[in-house]
């Protein structure tokens, strides 16, 4: 009998993952895609369209990596060359009229200011991202410094997302 | 033996000159403008047949290189499904020019036989000086195959990005850049494009 009892505890504990997991599962972001049986087969949803309307979007705090506002497919960034740089390099900006990468780029990770790119800033897209109008699948709850400090009245009045 | 063959040739030369008594004049125009027809044809479709996609890539050197990255590129997949092949690029459209560019094609026979690019290695070593050769002849016609299909006069600037039709309407439209200028790499990938300028650069103040 006591060991029955055990045994039953036992089991309860063991279930105790799967029945959180489950709570959890019916808490997860709604992906058409996401968990499902591996025999089924799950159209995927259709890609979001790249947002490249050329207009410059608010940046969330004043260090974020500001987004690329325009089309960079098939852009080659490699050792033979860096096609964004082909406008947002020094040189290149009063042709281009694009903004000029940031004098941060110029260092190294010393803080020693170079006399071009630096190696760790080569690649752009490590940190600058294209965007598209996909919805976002999980909310968030960021709110903007200036409403934090509730001076919104500077600009940069971006609301969190809700 | 030698006035025999004289005499031959006489007769023959006398047949030939007669008048024709066994088929009329509308007959032997028609005939000779049918054949005219079929003996241009030929070297037509002889010409077309060089012209076709299968043909470039029939070569491993041309295969295996540029047409693999052509298929990653907005010329071959797009949300239009309208795609350029390696001859739309690459082989004028007028007559006199076709010629002249298959001729100069007789390189590539000589660089095949004698394997100037036969690995990817040698390609890409050799990539600077093909691509200096390709940028020349479109700089050189006013990037001719490029307006076959793309036409300025019929660019909707209102309708493209903004950073698109400014650039266009500052240097294209103006006839102070070509588009080779600015859309080199438009189809491979590049090779070292250090002291190749962007077609915006150098343009404003000189320096
Ligand atoms: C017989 C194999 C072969 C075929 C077929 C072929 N190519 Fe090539 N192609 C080569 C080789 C080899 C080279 C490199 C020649 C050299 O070393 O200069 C080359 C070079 C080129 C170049 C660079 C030209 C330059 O001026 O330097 C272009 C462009 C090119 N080919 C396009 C084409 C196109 C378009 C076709 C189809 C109409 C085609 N090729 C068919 C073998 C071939
Ligand atoms: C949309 C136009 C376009 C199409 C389509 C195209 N090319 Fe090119 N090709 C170019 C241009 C422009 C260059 C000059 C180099 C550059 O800007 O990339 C070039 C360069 C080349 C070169 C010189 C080496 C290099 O990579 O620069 C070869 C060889 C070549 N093309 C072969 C081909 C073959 C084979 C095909 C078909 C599979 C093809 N091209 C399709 C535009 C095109
Ligand atoms: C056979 C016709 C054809 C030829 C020749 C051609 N193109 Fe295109 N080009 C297209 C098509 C089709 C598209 C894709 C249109 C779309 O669906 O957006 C395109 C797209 C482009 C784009 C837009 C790229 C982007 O990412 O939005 C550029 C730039 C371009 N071509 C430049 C060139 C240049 C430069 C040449 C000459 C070397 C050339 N094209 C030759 C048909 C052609
Ligand atoms: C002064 C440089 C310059 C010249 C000359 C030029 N372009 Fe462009 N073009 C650009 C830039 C910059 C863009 C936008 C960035 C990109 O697509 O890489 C662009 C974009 C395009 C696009 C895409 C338009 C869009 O809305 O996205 C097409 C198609 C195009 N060019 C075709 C051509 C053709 C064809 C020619 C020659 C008749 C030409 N361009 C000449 C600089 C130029």
């Amino acid at each position: 009998m006591k060991i029955r009892l055990t045994f039953g505890a036992l089991a309860l504990a063991a279930a105790i993952p799967v029945l959180a997991s489950g709570v959890f599962a019916a808490d997860a972001p709604k992906v058409p895609s996401g968990p499902h049986p591996i025999t089924q087969d799950i159209p995927a949803e259709p890609m979001g369209r790249e947002v490249t309307d050329d207009i410059k979007k608010v940046r969330n705090y004043a260090d974020q990596p500001p987004l690329i506002p325009h089309a960079i497919r098939d852009y080659q960034i490699d050792l033979n060359i860096n096609k964004c740089l082909t406008c947002h390099d020094r040189k290149n900006t009063e042709g281009s009229q694009a903004p000029m990468i940031s004098v941060t780029h110029f260092q190294d990770r010393d803080g020693q200011t170079l006399g071009t790119v630096s190696p760790r800033r080569y690649f752009c897209i490590q940190c600058h991202v294209p965007q598209t109008d996909a919805k976002p699948i999980v909310g968030n709850s960021f709110v903007d410094i200036d409403k934090v400090l509730g001076n919104g009245a500077l600009g940069g009045g971006k609301e969190g997302a809700k | 033996m030698i006035s025999c063959a004289l005499n031959l040739a006489a007769r023959v030369w006398r047949v030939f000159a007669r008048p024709s008594v066994h088929f009329s004049l509308g007959f032997l125009t028609l005939g000779g403008f049918l054949a005219g027809v079929l003996f241009w044809g030929g070297f037509n479709t002889a010409l077309e047949a060089t012209n076709k996609e299968a043909f470039c890539i029939s070569c491993h050197e041309m295969k295996n290189n540029p047409y693999e990255e052509l298929k990653q590129t907005i010329h071959f997949t797009n949300r239009s499904g309208v795609r350029a092949t390696c001859p739309d690029c690459h082989v004028p459209h007028e007559w006199t020019d076709k010629i002249a560019r298959k001729m100069q094609a007789s390189k590539e026979v000589w660089g095949k036989i004698f394997g100037t690019i036969d690995t990817r290695e040698k390609f890409l070593d050799k990539r600077l000086e093909l691509a200096n050769h390709e940028w020349s002849r479109l700089k050189a016609n006013n990037s001719l195959e490029c307006r076959n299909c793309h036409s300025a006069e019929s660019m909707d600037i209102t309708r493209q990005n903004p950073r698109a039709a400014k650039m266009h309407e500052t240097y294209l439209f103006t006839g102070e850049r070509t588009c080779i200028d600015c859309h080199k790499g438009i189809a491979h990938r590049l090779p070292d494009m250090n002291g190749v300028q962007p077609g915006w650069t150098g343009t404003v103040s000189a320096k």
